[in-house]
């Protein structure tokens, strides 16, 4: 059935003996800034010859917003509210490189109970990245249902997050040195300050259980989908070469049969104390990148549960002055974010802001491969292959 | 000599019929959608939801009519119309009871196929008068996809007809009853899936529904379209996807006839039997796009072109020679 469908249709050009060649010019296809599938404001122009695409060049830049050189303007405390704007899908994931380049620069480290409540709602942003993606990419295949069913999942993510941190996209949580302490617990002159809201753990064990049945579904509900099938095997291959090459990261280069997870080197987080698998794909195609997404969340619920009971006691923020200025120095902290390699290149010239902050996003980083994957390929699996590469606009812009 | 009067049964018929059918597809639709995707608005709002369809048609009517500057206003302008008008070609027909039919022709098959692949002018104009490249794709798409699917839809009826030995459609029902049991279980079978999947090429619904395609082609060839005129082709779907199902009913599920009620009460039990038959063809049709993915353009044709049409031949061929033996 598949190797049916999948047929080298008609050849391109045909070579039957017709006497009159028609030569046509190809159309040039804006596919956005104004699209319902470029999430948000790509624009690709397309050369294409009917369905056929000769030439894709992404233009960028409606999104940018100049966030490395407003960095620039402000204090290291107020940087946390700017990062995690930058990929909003996963807005905790960001904050955490940010606040470990500086925390590297002044030489502190927070203590061992604020890096697990770090690790696990990073975690957490990381689950509710991959359902954005898991119904997102069905609906850009064309089926309506999974995004509807992903967003009520995604939503007891977002709820355990805003119990902590008090916001959904843009927690806000993280200061240089540790947490803050949960939301409405009071001033922190308070003795004895409540950290995690009442019932946090419970509520995070029943939310995990819904998530590892969520993954069960859509594994049944996308991936078992003859039709789905059909439209993403063997469409769009990275190899393992092209994918080294073009310095994509994250669960695409996973996907592509690269075992390379950052989780693992990270000293800032204790993902060592866990165990987890790394799934990692075979072809390299636009079916093994959805399909590594959703083991992964099988993986970081896995790791949540983890840390839920290993949870230590201890204070939340180590001692650090009230007016926070860095040492004169440099440091680069890279980090596994939901869509791929993120980093944080932090200059300081010893005042009370970075004197320069290079962000380094995995989305800008990833789609740089889109030209070379879409040439010579169909409309529909523009869109396919577009979205199975899982970016933001904010993270590709900044 | 046309007989006024008749004309004027037949289109109140024709047009009671459809309207409502595409009502109670419309509520069919969104209801099933609401149930698989766990949609509070048309599951509990208002009266349970039902009056949630009658909201968006509402909403339709207080939109702009916007006619773009740059387009072929007159083609734009009727397109719609055009591809409704097809469509209420088919109802004429189908017979809803032995008697209660728009007009009893004695080619009525033929007559059926060959009004259904009207609508394909209908949608390719819309796209090509609409001056937008998303709309012209969608229109060449669709056409592309209409004229492919036409041939399994009709060549699996024409194992319906050899079997009927009648090309009406009241004759098809007769020897359905006669014979005792529907076609889809005498022989048939393989023609009606045939049928159903040819007809939801025709409908263009997931997972056929590259011509419209919103994460591809925006909106495909409706892109253009607001307000009252996007509510017309709106219904005409909804309309389509009716009287396919209701064609299916007819050709392949007995249609109006229910096996052990008595004959001379046809006209009573009749529309109702013919109803339920459609409205059930059409849950399957509501629980496949909402669990589908589409295909993709090259796909479809080869599904078409390399799948059904064989098989559509074959089963020609064994029901010519089951007619023969038999």
């Amino acid at each position: 059935m598949d190797e049916i469908l999948n047929a080298a249709s008609i050849p391109y050009v045909s070579e039957a003996s017709v006497s009159v060649e028609i030569e046509t010019e190809d159309m040039t296809l804006n596919i956005g800034p104004q699209h319902p599938s470029t999430h948000g404001v790509l624009r690709l122009v397309a050369k294409v010859d009917g369905e056929k695409i000769s030439s894709v060049e992404p233009v960028l830049g409606y999104m940018h917003r100049g966030y490395e050189k407003l960095a620039e303007v402000r204090t290291y405390p107020q940087i946390t509210t700017l990062v995690n704007r930058i990929d909003w899908v996963s807005g905790f994931a960001n904050e955490i490189p940010f606040i470990a380049a500086t925390e590297k620069l002044m030489e502190i480290e927070a203590p061992e109970r604020a890096k697990h409540i770090r690790l696990i709602l990073t975690e957490m942003a990381r689950i509710a990245s991959h359902f954005v993606f898991n119904g997102a990419y069905a609906l850009e295949i064309g089926a309506l249902t999974p995004i509807f069913l992903a967003m009520e999942d995604r939503e007891r993510i977002l709820d355990l997050i805003e119990s902590v941190t008090g916001g959904r996209f843009h927690p806000n949580f993280n200061r240089i040195g540790g947490v803050k302490p949960a939301a409405g617990s009071g001033p922190t002159t308070k003795k004895n300050i409540q950290d995690l809201p009442a019932g946090f753990y419970q509520d995070t064990r029943d939310a995990m259980e819904k998530v590892l049945e969520a993954v069960e579904r859509m594994e049944d509900l996308v991936g078992g989908n003859e039709v789905f099938k059909v439209r993403t095997k063997g469409v769009g291959i990275i190899s393992k070469e092209l994918a080294e090459e073009y310095g994509v990261s994250g669960p695409i280069l996973r996907a592509s049969g690269v075992k390379f997870d950052l989780r693992s080197q990270t000293d800032f987080l204790p993902y060592d104390k866990f165990e987890y698998e790394i799934p990692v794909g075979e072809n390299g195609d636009c079916y093994d990148r959805w399909y590594v997404r959703l083991l992964e969340m099988r993986e970081s619920a896995k790791i949540i549960l983890q840390a839920i009971d290993s949870m230590p006691s201890g204070p939340l923020q180590t001692k650090v002055p009230k007016v926070i200025k860095v040492p004169k120095g440099q440091s680069y902290v890279r980090t596994e974010n939901p869509k791929g390699e993120m980093g944080y290149y932090v200059i300081s010239e010893g005042g009370l802001g970075p004197y320069r902050l290079k962000v380094r996003t995995p989305s800008f980083s990833n789609i740089s491969i889109l030209p070379v994957l879409l040439e010579g390929q169909l409309l529909p699996d523009l869109i396919a292959i577009m979205g199975s590469l899982d970016f933001v606009l904010g993270d590709v812009d900044r | 000599m046309i007989d006024g009067s008749q004309v004027l049964v037949t289109a109140g018929i024709v047009l009671a019929f459809a309207l409502n059918g595409a009502v109670i597809f419309t509520i069919l639709d969104v209801k099933g959608a609401s149930w698989m995707q766990r949609r509070p608005g048309p599951l509990h709002v208002g009266l349970r939801g039902f009056i949630f369809p009658l909201a968006e048609i509402i909403k339709f009517f207080q939109k702009e009519d916007i006619t773009p500057t740059n387009v072929d206003s007159a083609v734009f302008k009727w397109a719609p119309a055009y591809v409704l008008a097809s469509v209420f070609g088919l109802f004429v027909v189908v017979p809803i009871s032995p008697t209660l039919v728009g007009s009893d022709l004695d080619l009525g098959v033929f007559y059926l196929l060959a009004i259904s692949s009207l609508s394909t002018l209908g949608v390719l104009t819309a796209g090509w008068s609409s001056a937008n490249k998303y709309s012209l794709m969608g229109g060449i798409r669709a056409a592309g996809q209409l004229i492919a699917y036409e041939l399994p839809l009709i060549l699996a009826v024409v194992g319906v007809v050899i079997q009927a030995e009648t090309m009406s459609l009241v004759g098809i029902v007769e020897k359905q009853i006669e014979f005792g049991l529907p076609f889809v279980l005498s022989g048939q079978g393989l023609a009606f899936l045939i049928f159903m999947i040819a007809a939801t090429a025709e409908m263009m619904r997931v997972p056929f529904d590259m011509p419209i395609g919103e994460s591809e082609l925006v909106s495909g060839f409706l892109t253009e379209y607001s307000g009252v005129r996007f509510l017309i082709f709106y219904i005409a779907e909804y309309m389509n996807m009716f009287i396919l199902c209701a064609v299916a009913s007819t050709l392949f599920l007995g249609g109006y006839h229910v096996p052990l009620l008595p004959a001379e009460w046809v006209n009573f039990y009749g529309p109702v039997a013919l109803l339920t038959k459609t409205v059930l063809l059409g849950f399957i049709l509501v629980l496949v796009r909402w669990s589908f993915p589409r295909f993709r353009e090259d796909q479809l044709q080869n599904l078409a072109w390399k799948i059904l049409i064989p098989l559509s031949l074959l089963n020609i061929l064994i029901t010519s020679i089951m007619k023969v033996v038999f």
